[in-house]
């Protein structure tokens, strides 16, 4: 778990180094119900994040029509890229900003603070046929994901039968397969005779099509191909609303939003998406598949954004 | 009547019948065979055509309807519309047509009146061509780089349009060549005896005669141009935005983008908006296309 604690350190240690700078500043008061708010706000990124701020920007523009709200698909690396610069105002991440992309953002002098909004287990999926493998641990994923000499699921579990192994995983720029990576292989190379595609449903197909299957993707797409598709429990801990909740899911992953905190300070619209999306994120990102945090979470956001944002 | 069935009799001794009837009857069935080769080729092409439609159809006709066309795009499939992202393609098209037209002909009209013919000449004609075969991601990193990033447009549709633009003239520019090549030299002269000026020929006679050619040429290469996804992408253009596009300046997005988006989703119903997606796209193409082909018969009556 440490790697949550290390993204709340990360949240506060922004927002602390910033409420002094958010001090004495009272303009952001007209961002309150009932005024009509224009301008801006632009978003890059996370695909994988990307359904939850549709949903989010959908329910926006119902409430303040004349903001014009963008939303991009450039990929967590694609979206820092343009955030460092300061172009965009909202990073969407499937993982946390890297050390070389943070001090890009330092350099042009560009302050920014972590949101989580919501939850995801990164699931892994076999083929329905697939009778004999129920559970797996860490361990084994790392050597079956890393190991060549590893060819059938006997060579993985001794009880388990000859079986050829396929592997399917998300391409190399997805934030998913960073955090595999972090995870499971542990720095080392994904194995060559992978199968890796940028398109989720590719991989489904191929795990659904294939006997000696293994493949892994986000929670959401394994909910919506559970009849083609069963999931394995992680540490003996399947992948549910509830275990990845609270956490004990081993795979169970934060998605973030990263915001630029002199956009939030000086743009009203955007202190006033900020707000919006955080309140509104739970239920939206279930509603599109993903798992809610706990709301003390919601709340920690809330007042990190009203500290920056000056209310 | 006796004459050439003389002649026909010394034919006789001269050739041999049985020989030439042998090698007619196997030109004949080799060309028997190849006719079905070739029709065996647009069949092939034409039943992957109709199954690719077939199945755009029966997954997408359900969903297209005004709502569809009218609303803007939703987390909740039956409330989702591609509306800002029609709008995107139909500006970009309105951009990117003139910006073609006049460019693509431009270029190709000096090429062929009145460029000098060396080797100067013929190396940016060589070029060109290459041009046409460089892959559109690559058209989208020059995009970024120059109209997104240097000359400032930002994420804009005017940006998004010169992009494009540029990937389509490598092909406009090579079909307006051939078609002003194809132009009888004879007309140009005429022209010129009368005492008109290189100008007055180009422009009243040689590009009047060539337009239905450099019209397909447009067609062809806009229609490429209006499918693309990946240097939309590049340029930054949004996937999804709340708003359309209120000038040149304007973010946007475009159908490819929305149709790619939801191909992506994991859930089913997205899949059907995204054939839903194909066919309104696809029937924008065709609406395109048939404007143009009427244009283009327009002025070959003429001729």
């Amino acid at each position: 778990m440490s790697w949550m604690k290390k993204s709340a350190v990360l949240a506060s240690i922004t927002s602390v180094a910033l409420v002094g700078a958010a001090c004495g500043n009272d303009e952001g008061n007209g961002a309150t119900d009932g005024d009509a708010l224009s301008g801006k706000v632009v978003m890059d990124g996370s695909s994988t994040v990307f359904p939850i701020m549709e949903a989010v920007a959908e329910e926006y523009s119902m409430e303040q029509p004349d903001v014009e709200v963008t939303v991009g698909v450039s990929g967590t690396g694609g979206g820092f890229k343009r955030f460092v610069t300061g172009e965009t105002d909202f990073s969407n991440a499937s993982r946390e900003i890297k050390e070389e992309e943070a001090a890009q953002a330092e350099e042009n002098g560009v302050e920014y603070t972590q949101l989580a909004v919501a939850l995801d287990g990164l699931s892994l999926v076999v083929n329905p046929e697939n009778d004999w493998a129920k559970d797996i641990t860490m361990e084994e994923l790392n050597k079956m994901w890393t190991d060549t000499s590893v060819k059938t699921w006997k060579d993985v579990r001794s009880d388990w039968p000859a079986e050829e192994i396929s592997f399917f995983a998300p391409g190399k720029d997805s934030g998913t397969y960073d955090f595999f990576d972090e995870k499971v292989l542990d720095g080392a190379d994904i194995r060559q005779d992978s199968q890796l595609s940028e398109d989720d449903n590719v991989l489904v197909t191929g795990v659904a099509g294939t006997k000696g299957a293994i493949g892994f993707f986000g929670f959401a797409y394994y909910v919506e191909n559970q009849d083609t598709l069963r999931a394995l429990n992680v540490e003996g801990i399947e992948p549910t609303h509830e275990t990845i909740n609270d956490l004990s899911y081993p795979l169970s992953r934060e998605i973030f939003t990263y915001v630029n905190n002199a956009s939030l300070k000086d743009k009203e619209q955007v202190a006033d998406f900020a707000r919006f999306m955080n309140e509104n994120a739970a239920d939206l990102s279930e509603e599109v598949g993903y798992v809610k945090m706990e709301q003390a979470r919601y709340d920690e956001n809330a007042k990190v954004i009203d500290e920056i944002a000056g209310e | 009547m006796a004459l050439p069935n003389s002649e026909f009799k010394n034919d006789k001794n001269l050739i041999d019948r049985e020989t030439v009837s042998k090698r007619i009857k196997m030109r004949l069935q080799m060309n028997e065979v190849f006719k079905y080769v070739f029709m065996a080729g647009l069949v092939f092409a034409l039943v992957v055509l109709s199954t690719l439609i077939y199945d755009i159809v029966t997954k997408g006709a359900g969903w297209v309807d005004l709502d569809f066309l009218r609303n803007f795009p939703s987390r909740r499939a039956e409330r989702a519309g591609l509306y800002p992202a029609l709008i995107g393609t139909l500006w970009l098209m309105g951009l990117i047509i003139p910006i073609v037209f006049v460019l693509g002909v431009g270029a190709a009209i000096y090429l062929e009146e009145y460029a000098p013919k060396n080797r100067l000449t013929s190396f940016i004609e060589v070029n060109i061509s290459n041009l046409a075969g460089v892959p559109s991601i690559v058209f989208g990193l020059l995009g970024l780089t120059l109209f997104v990033r240097a000359m400032a447009l930002g994420n804009s549709v005017i940006a998004g349009a010169l992009t494009l633009a540029l990937m389509s003239l490598p092909i406009v520019i090579v079909a307006a060549q051939e078609s002003l090549r194809s132009v009888k030299q004879e007309l140009r002269h005429a022209s010129l005896g009368l005492g008109a000026s290189k100008w007055q020929t180009t422009f009243n006679v040689v590009l009047p005669s060539a337009l239905p050619g450099i019209i397909t040429g447009i067609i062809l290469s806009v229609s490429r141009a209006i499918g693309e996804t990946a240097p939309l992408i590049m340029v930054g253009a949004a996937t999804f935005i709340s708003t359309t596009p209120s000038g040149i300046f304007s973010d946007f997005t475009a159908l490819p983008i929305q149709i790619y988006n939801w191909t992506g989703r994991p859930q089913a119903e997205f899949q059907n908006l995204a054939a839903a997606g194909i066919i309104v796209l696809m029937t924008v193409l065709i609406a395109m296309n048939s404007v143009a082909i009427y244009i283009r018969n327009k002025y070959s009556n003429r001729n």
